[in-house]
C-alpha cells in the first residue's frame, strides 16, 4: 500500500512537469507565427515603431487589401494554385497507376521492373545533369515543367504498393470476372477503396507543389510564371522589397509599408495549408502507420 | 530526404514482402494450368510455354502499359541524368552538342581537389550536417517518449496537431520570420537587450559565427514534432502486455520507457540513423538558400550550394557536375557503411 502511494505521487509529479513542457514546446512553436499574424493586421506604419508582440495595436487590413489588389502577386499566386492541383492529381494518379500495375503478380517482368526502380532511389538525379535535361526537352518556362517531372516518385510508390498489397484478392477478381479490364479495375475499384493512403500521399505532394520555390527559380525566368513561393524567395531572400513596393498597385493605402506587405503576403501564402493539415492529419498518420506498425 | 523517412516502414518489412511473395507462388501456376487446359494440341512443350506466355502477355497488356509507363519516366528522369554525368570527365559548352565536348579525363575533379573553396565547403557541410544529427536527431526520440507519457487524450492530440504545423511552413516563409526576428530592430534583439545580455543590437544573418547555430535551431523548430511521428507510430506497436509485465516487476515511469519502450523501438531508430548518417553531404538546400546571404558565405556555402553556384549561376557544367559527381559516390559509400556498421551492432539493416 505505502509503495503504491509513493509511486502515485511521483507520478503526479511527473506528468505535472511533463505537461508543462509540453506547453512550453507548444508556445515556442506557434508564437513567432502568432507574432507574424498580429504584424500583418496591424497598420504597417504603426507597426514600425515596434512593441506589437500578443495583439494587433492598430487593427488594419490594409495590407490584405493591398495583397488582393497586386496584380503581380495574384499573377504568382494563381500560378501557384494551378501547379498544386494539377501536380498532385497527375502525381497521385501516375504514381497509383504505376504502383497498382507493380502490385499485381502476373506482371511479367515485374521483379526487373521493380529493381529498375529501386536504383532510381540509390541514385537520384543530380542538379546539373536533371537541369540539362529539362533544358533539352524545352521545358525552361513552360508550365509542364511544375508538373511533368513530379509526376513520379518511387518512394511514393512503394507507400502505394504496400497498400494495395493489403486489398482483397476477391475484390479485384470479383471485378474481373463481371468483365472489368485492368483499368477499369484500377479507377472503379483500387482508387475507390484506397482514400487513406491516397490522401497522404496527395498531402505531401500538395504541401511539396505549394512550397516549392526551386523549380520556379532555376527553370522560370518569365516573372508571369513564377510561383508565389520563388516570388516570396526574392523579396525575402535577396532582400529586395523594392520588388515589393513595385507590387502596389498605385494609389495604395500610405499605411501600407513593404515590411507589413510582405507579411500579409505570407500570412495569405500559408493560410491554405495551415487550414488543410488538421483534417487530413489522421491518414498521414495512419500512413505512417501502414509501414511501422507490421514490422 | 525527409520523405526517405515515409518509405521506411515498408522497406523495413521486407519479411512481410517475402511471405506475401512467397504465397504468391501458387497462382500463377493456377493461371497457367487454366490457360493449357483448352490447348493440348500444342506440338512442343517449349511451343506451348512460349504460346501461353505470349497468351498471357496479351491478357495482361493493359497492365504492362501502366508500368512501361513508369519505366518510361523513370528512364527520362533518372537514367539519362545519370547518363549526363559523363559531362564530369569531357569539356561541355551549353551552345554546344554534347558530341562536339573533347574529353578530359579527371581534370575537372582535380581543380575541384586543389580548389580554395574545398576546405569550407566540405568543413561546412559536414559541421551543419553533424550538429543536425547530434543535436536534431536525439530530441524527436525525447519528445516522442515524453509525448507518450501524456496521459489526456485530447490533450495529446492537441499537441501533435500544433507540432506538426511548422513542418507545412515553407522555408522561404520561415526565411521571412527569421529575418523579421533576427535583424537589428527585431524581437530577439529587444529581449537580450532588456535582459541585459547584449550591450548593441546584433545582425545575426550578418555575422557569420551565428549561421550554424541559426540553421540547427530553425531546423530543430520546424521538424521536431514532425520527426517524432515515426516514433510514435513505433511505440505505439509496443504491446501494451510488456508495460503490463513491467509494472508487476515493479518499474517505474523512467524505468519503462527506458527499458521497455526504447529497447521496442530501437530496430525503428537504427535505421533513421542509417538514413541521418548516410545524407551526411546532403544539406538542406531550401534552407540555406533562403538564409544564405553575401555576408555569412564563409559559414554558408555548402557542396549543394556550391554545385549550384559554379553550375547554374557560373555556368560551368563541367565542374559542377563533376563536384556532385564525387559527391555522390562519397554518400553512396557512407550508406553502405553506416548500413555494415548498424548491421553488425544490432541486427537492423536497410538492406
Amino acid at each position: 500500500m505505502f509503495s503504491l502511494k509513493r509511486r502515485t505521487a511521483g507520478d503526479a509529479a511527473f506528468d505535472w512537469v511533463n505537461n508543462v513542457l509540453m506547453l512550453v514546446i507548444c508556445f515556442i512553436t506557434l508564437y513567432p507565427i502568432w507574432y507574424v499574424l498580429v504584424n500583418a493586421f496591424n497598420d504597417g506604419t504603426d507597426a514600425m515603431r515596434g512593441g506589437i508582440y500578443w495583439w494587433p495595436r492598430a487593427f488594419s487590413l490594409d495590407s490584405f487589401k493591398t495583397v488582393f489588389q497586386s496584380s503581380g502577386i495574384m499573377t504568382a499566386m494563381g500560378i501557384t494554385v494551378a501547379k498544386t492541383a494539377v501536380g498532385t492529381v497527375a502525381h497521385v494518379l501516375f504514381t497509383a497507376m504505376v504502383a497498382f500495375a507493380f502490385s499485381r503478380r502476373e506482371l511479367i517482368g515485374r521483379k526487373i521492373y521493380m529493381f529498375i526502380g529501386t536504383i532510381t532511389m540509390i541514385f537520384p538525379g543530380a542538379l546539373i545533369p536533371t537541369y540539362l535535361l529539362i533544358r533539352d526537352l524545352g521545358m525552361i518556362d513552360h508550365f509542364i515543367v511544375y508538373i511533368i517531372p513530379a509526376m513520379f516518385s518511387f518512394f511514393d510508390l512503394i507507400i502505394f504498393l504496400s497498400f494495395f498489397r493489403e486489398i482483397p484478392d476477391g475484390l479485384v477478381e470479383a471485378a474481373e470476372i463481371d468483365g472489368a479490364g485492368d483499368f477499369t479495375v484500377f479507377l472503379r475499384i483500387v482508387i475507390p477503396v484506397s482514400m487513406p493512403v491516397i490522401a497522404t500521399i496527395a498531402l505531401f505532394h500538395g504541401v511539396y507543389q505549394w512550397n516549392d520555390y526551386f523549380t520556379g527559380m532555376i527553370y522560370i525566368n518569365d516573372t508571369n510564371m513564377q510561383p508565389i513561393q520563388t516570388y516570396l524567395y526574392r523579396v525575402v531572400a535577396q532582400a529586395s522589397s523594392n520588388q515589393m513596393i513595385s507590387a502596389m498597385p498605385s494609389g495604395v493605402a500610405s499605411n501600407v509599408t513593404s515590411q507589413s506587405l510582405k507579411l500579409a503576403t505570407m500570412v495569405v501564402t500559408t493560410a491554405p495549408i495551415v487550414v488543410v493539415y488538421p483534417f487530413l492529419q489522421k491518414y498521414f498518420v495512419k500512413g505512417f502507420m501502414i509501414g511501422s506498425i507490421k514490422g | 530526404m525527409r520523405r526517405l523517412l515515409f518509405v521506411l516502414g515498408p522497406l523495413y518489412n521486407e519479411g512481410h514482402v517475402k511471405v506475401c511473395n512467397a504465397n504468391d507462388e501458387e497462382v500463377p501456376q493456377k493461371v497457367s494450368v487454366h490457360a493449357e487446359a483448352p490447348n493440348p494440341t500444342a506440338a512442343s512443350i517449349g511451343g506451348a510455354a512460349r504460346r501461353s506466355w505470349l497468351k498471357k502477355l496479351m491478357r495482361q497488356r493493359a497492365l504492362q502499359v501502366m508500368a512501361l509507363l513508369g519505366i518510361a519516366w523513370m528512364i527520362v528522369f533518372n537514367f539519362i541524368p545519370i547518363y549526363w554525368n559523363v559531362i564530369a570527365f569531357r569539356e561541355f559548352d551549353i551552345i554546344q552538342p554534347l558530341s562536339a565536348a573533347p574529353w578530359v579525363g579527371l581534370d575537372h575533379f582535380k581543380e575541384f581537389l586543389t580548389d580554395d573553396s574545398l576546405g569550407y565547403v566540405i568543413r561546412n557541410t559536414l559541421a551543419m550536417s553533424l550538429l543536425k544529427l547530434i543535436i536534431g536527431f536525439p530530441l524527436p526520440i525525447a519528445f516522442a517518449l515524453l509525448l507518450n507519457e501524456v496521459r489526456s487524450i485530447r490533450y495529446k492530440k492537441w499537441i501533435q496537431t500544433v507540432s506538426y504545423l511548422p513542418h507545412f511552413l515553407s522555408w522561404v516563409i520561415l526565411g521571412g520570420i527569421l529575418a523579421t526576428w533576427l535583424a537589428d530592430v527585431g524581437i530577439i534583439n529587444k529581449l537580450l537587450m532588456g535582459l541585459g545580455f547584449i550591450d548593441e543590437p546584433i545582425s545575426y544573418l550578418a555575422e557569420p559565427k551565428y549561421f550554424w547555430s541559426i540553421i540547427v535551431a530553425s531546423d530543430l523548430w520546424k521538424e521536431l514534432g514532425w520527426s517524432a511521428i515515426i516514433y510514435l507510430a513505433a511505440i505505439s506497436g509496443v504491446s501494451p502486455e510488456l508495460y503490463e509485465a513491467a509494472t508487476i516487476d515493479g518499474a517505474g515511469r523512467f524505468q519503462k520507457m527506458w527499458k521497455v519502450t526504447l529497447p521496442c523501438i530501437r530496430g525503428t531508430i537504427a535505421i533513421l540513423f542509417i538514413l541521418a548518417v548516410s545524407a551526411l553531404l546532403n544539406s538542406n538546400f531550401d534552407q540555406i538558400l533562403v538564409l544564405k546571404n553575401s555576408l555569412n558565405e564563409s559559414k554558408s556555402t555548402v557542396i549543394d550550394v556550391y554545385v549550384y553556384q559554379t553550375g547554374i549561376s557560373d555556368g560551368r557544367f563541367s565542374y559542377s557536375a563533376a563536384v556532385g559527381l564525387l559527391k555522390s559516390v562519397i554518400a553512396l559509400g557512407l550508406l553502405l557503411g553506416a548500413n555494415y556498421v548498424t548491421k553488425k551492432l544490432n541486427d537492423t539493416s536497410l538492406f
